[in-house]
C-alpha cells in the first residue's frame, strides 16, 4: 500500500519533471517575462538547479510530511486544501459504493430465482445502461428531472446555508436530502455490474450439491437463498467491487462536478481551470490513498466471508 | 452448470463460422450497422451538412425544430446537429485509437508476463494492479492538464490508463496456453521465443482479448467525454462531452442542449457494447452462458 503511494508520487514528480514548462516559467509570465539571471535565480529558489535524483528525493520527503506545495490560485497550503474537501468525498465515493452493492445484491439474488424472467432481462437491460450511459449525463438528467421539473431535491452543494442551528438530526437529514441524487447518480453504473455478477454467481452456486443438501435438509427455501447461496456467491461480486474503487472514484469526480458537491472533484474541476496544478498533484496522490484503503476493506470483508482466504 | 459439461470446442473456429454466429445475431449485428451509421455520419456526413460546428448561425438557444434548425441552438447560437455530426468523428476516432493504445500496452504487458513467469511476471504484475488503483480520470486529467490538451495527448492519455484490464486477460491466456502441447511442439521445431509469442501463443489466446478491446473501444468514448466534459478536450475539434461541458450552466433555459449529445453518446457506447457482446458469443463459444 505504502508502495503504491511512493509510486504515484514518483510519477507525479516525473510528470511535473516532463511537462513542457516549470515553476520558474509560470512565475516568469505571470510577472511578465524575465531575464536570464531572474530565471536563473527562480530556478535556483525553488531548487531547479539541483540534480534529478536529489529534486526527486526532495519532493517525495515532503509529500511524506504532508506538503504538497501551495496552491496559486486559493493562496492556501494544498493539504489544507484538500482536507478540507477529502470528507465530502469520502462520504459520497462510500455512501454510493455500499448502497450499489445492497441494491445489486438484492437484485442479482431476485433475479436469480428466475434465470429468464423479466428481473433478470431488467438486471441485463440495466447493465447496458449503465455501461453505455456517461455518469455525467446521468446526472444532469435527474438534475433537471428531481430539481428543476419536479423540485424535490436541492440543485447542488451539501447543507443548505440558511439552516445555522437546529440539532444533529436537522443537519444529518439536511446533508442526506443534499446527498440523495449524487449518491443515486455515482450508485446507478455499478449497482448494475453489482447486480449482474450476483445473479451469474448466484446461479451457478443454486446449481452446487450442498445447496441441494440444504433442501434435502427440509430447510425454509429463505434460509437456503440467505443463509448457505448468498454467502457463498458474494465472494466475486465483493472482490469485483474491491477493483472498482478506482473507476468509483472516477466517477465521484465528475458526480460531483454536476452537482457541485464541495468535495476533490469540484476541487479538481476548479483546478483545472485555474491551471492549479500543485492541487490536481496532492487530489491525484489523496484519492490513490482513497482508492487502497477501500481494497484493504474490501480483503477484510472477503476474508471476513470466507476464512479461507489469507491476507 | 449444465454448458460446463459440453465437450470442449477449440478456441480458435474457421473464420467462416465466425461471422455466421456473429451475423445470425440481431443485437450484435444491429449494433455494427448503428456503429457504422455513426461513424459514416462523422466522416463523410460534413459533407453534405456543410455548417461549421463553431460557426454562430443563428440566435442562442432557439428549440429544437424552430427556425430550420433540427437540433436548435446553443448558448453561443452554434447548429447543435453540426455539433453531433462533427463530434462523432472525434469520440470515434479518439475511442478506437485509444483503445488500439491500451491494446498494444496491455498485450505486450501481459503476454511478456504470463511467458517468461517469474520475477518478469512479478514486476509486471505489479505495475498492472498499480495502474488498477490508480484513479485513472484523476490521472488522465493530470496528464491532459500538464501535457497540453490536444487530440494526440487526450488519446495517448486514456491508452494509458486502460490497459491493466487487456493485460491481466492476455497473461491469464498466456499462462494456459503455453502449457499446451502445440507450443512444445513448436518450441522443439526450433521456435525462438519471440515467435513462440507472436506467432504461436498469441494468435491463439487472440479472442478473449479482442472482445475486451472492443468494450475497452466504448469505455474510451465515454472517457474521453468525461475528460472533455471537465473542460479538458482539444478546442480546435467539437466533442460531444464538451458540447455538454459548455452548455451544462443553461439547462434550465435549453434542457436540449444536454441531452442530446449525450443520446450520441449513450448510443455509440451502446452499439459497441452490443458488437462487443456479438464478439463474445461469435469467438468464445465456452463463455456464452456468461
Amino acid at each position: 500500500m505504502l508502495l503504491v503511494l511512493l509510486v504515484v508520487v514518483v510519477l507525479n514528480f516525473l510528470m511535473l519533471h516532463l511537462a513542457p514548462g516549470d515553476i520558474a516559467d509560470t512565475i516568469a509570465q505571470t510577472m511578465g517575462g524575465a531575464d536570464e539571471q531572474d530565471m536563473a535565480e527562480l530556478r535556483k529558489q525553488y531548487g531547479l538547479d539541483q540534480p534529478f535524483f536529489i529534486q526527486l528525493f526532495n519532493y517525495v520527503v515532503r509529500v511524506a510530511l504532508l506538503d504538497f506545495g501551495h496552491s496559486h490560485f486559493y493562496n492556501l497550503p494544498v493539504f489544507d486544501l484538500i482536507m478540507e474537501r477529502f470528507p465530502a468525498t469520502l462520504l459520497l465515493v462510500f455512501s454510493a459504493q455500499i448502497l450499489s452493492l445492497f441494491v445489486g445484491i438484492l437484485l442479482g439474488v431476485y433475479a436469480a430465482q428466475n434465470p429468464n424472467g423479466l428481473s433478470s432481462l431488467f438486471v441485463n437491460m440495466f447493465s447496458l445502461f449503465g455501461y453505455a450511459a456517461p455518469v455525467f449525463w446521468t446526472g444532469i438528467l435527474l438534475l433537471i428531472a428531481f430539481s428543476l421539473h419536479i423540485p424535490i431535491f436541492p440543485v447542488s452543494g451539501m447543507r443548505d446555508i440558511t439552516i445555522e442551528s437546529g440539532n444533529f438530526f436537522v443537519h444529518f437529514f439536511d446533508v442526506l436530502r443534499h446527498l440523495f441524487l449524487p449518491m443515486i447518480t455515482l450508485a446507478s453504473i455499478f449497482f448494475a455490474y453489482y447486480s449482474r455478477l450476483c445473479r451469474a454467481s448466484m446461479l451457478e452456486v443454486l446449481g452446487a450439491d450442498f445447496v441441494r443438501t440444504a433442501k434435502a435438509k427440509g430447510l425454509s427455501k429463505k434460509d437456503v437463498l440467505l443463509k448457505h447461496a448468498l454467502k457463498n456467491s458474494l465472494s466475486p461480486v465483493i472482490t469485483f467491487a474491491g477493483l472498482s474503487f478506482s473507476a468509483v472514484v472516477s466517477g465521484a469526480i465528475l458526480v460531483e462536478t454536476v452537482y457541485s458537491w464541495p468535495g476533490l472533484g469540484t476541487l479538481a474541476f476548479n483546478s483545472i481551470i485555474s491551471r492549479d496544478t500543485p492541487v490536481l498533484l496532492g487530489i491525484l496522490i489523496f484519492s490513490t490513498l482513497m482508492v487502497t484503503v477501500g481494497n484493504l476493506l474490501t480483503d477484510l470483508t472477503l476474508k471476513a466471508l470466507d476464512p479461507r482466504i489469507k491476507i | 452448470m449444465l454448458e460446463n459439461e459440453e465437450i470442449e470446442e477449440p478456441t480458435i473456429k474457421p473464420v467462416k463460422e465466425i461471422f455466421q454466429t456473429f451475423f445470425k445475431s440481431y443485437s450484435a449485428v444491429t449494433g455494427l450497422i448503428i456503429l457504422i451509421g455513426i461513424a459514416v455520419m462523422g466522416f463523410i456526413g460534413p459533407i453534405f451538412y456543410p455548417t461549421d460546428p463553431f460557426d454562430m448561425v443563428w440566435m442562442p438557444f432557439s428549440p429544437p425544430g424552430a427556425d430550420g434548425f433540427l437540433l436548435g441552438t446553443d448558448y453561443l447560437g452554434r447548429d447543435i446537429l453540426s455539433q453531433i455530426i462533427n463530434g462523432a468523428r472525434v469520440s470515434i476516432a479518439i475511442g478506437f485509437s485509444a483503445a488500439l493504445v491500451s491494446c498494444f500496452i496491455g498485450v505486450g504487458i501481459g503476454s511478456f508476463a504470463g511467458f517468461y513467469g517469474g520475477w518478469v511476471e512479478e514486476t509486471l504484475m505489479r505495475i498492472t494492479e498499480f495502474f488498477q488503483v490508480l484513479p485513472t480520470l484523476l490521472f488522465a486529467m493530470v496528464i491532459v492538464a500538464l501535457f497540453g490538451s490536444s487530440v494526440l495527448s487526450i488519446t495517448l492519455a486514456i491508452g494509458a490508463v486502460s490497459w491493466a484490464s487487456v493485460a491481466r486477460i492476455t497473461r491469464s491466456e498466456f499462462l494456459r496456453i503455453k502449457e499446451l502441447d502445440f507450443v512444445l511442439a513448436s518450441r522443439s521445431s526450433g521456435s525462438n521465443n519471440m515467435a513462440l509469442i507472436f506467432k504461436v501463443i498469441l494468435p491463439n489466446a487472440a479472442a478473449p482479448i479482442i472482445v475486451q478491446s472492443a468494450l475497452l473501444v466504448g469505455a474510451a468514448i465515454t472517457f474521453e467525454a468525461g475528460l472533455a466534459f471537465l473542460g479538458l478536450s482539444d478546442p480546435n475539434v467539437i466533442s460531444w462531452g464538451q458540447v455538454i461541458g459548455s452548455n451544462r450552466v443553461y439547462i434550465l433555459d435549453a434542457t436540449y442542449t444536454v441531452t442530446f449529445p449525450g443520446v450520441a453518446i449513450f448510443i455509440t457506447v451502446l452499439a459497441i457494447s452490443l458488437v462487443g457482446d456479438g464478439l463474445n458469443d461469435a469467438l468464445n463459444p465456452k463463455l456464452r452462458s456468461r
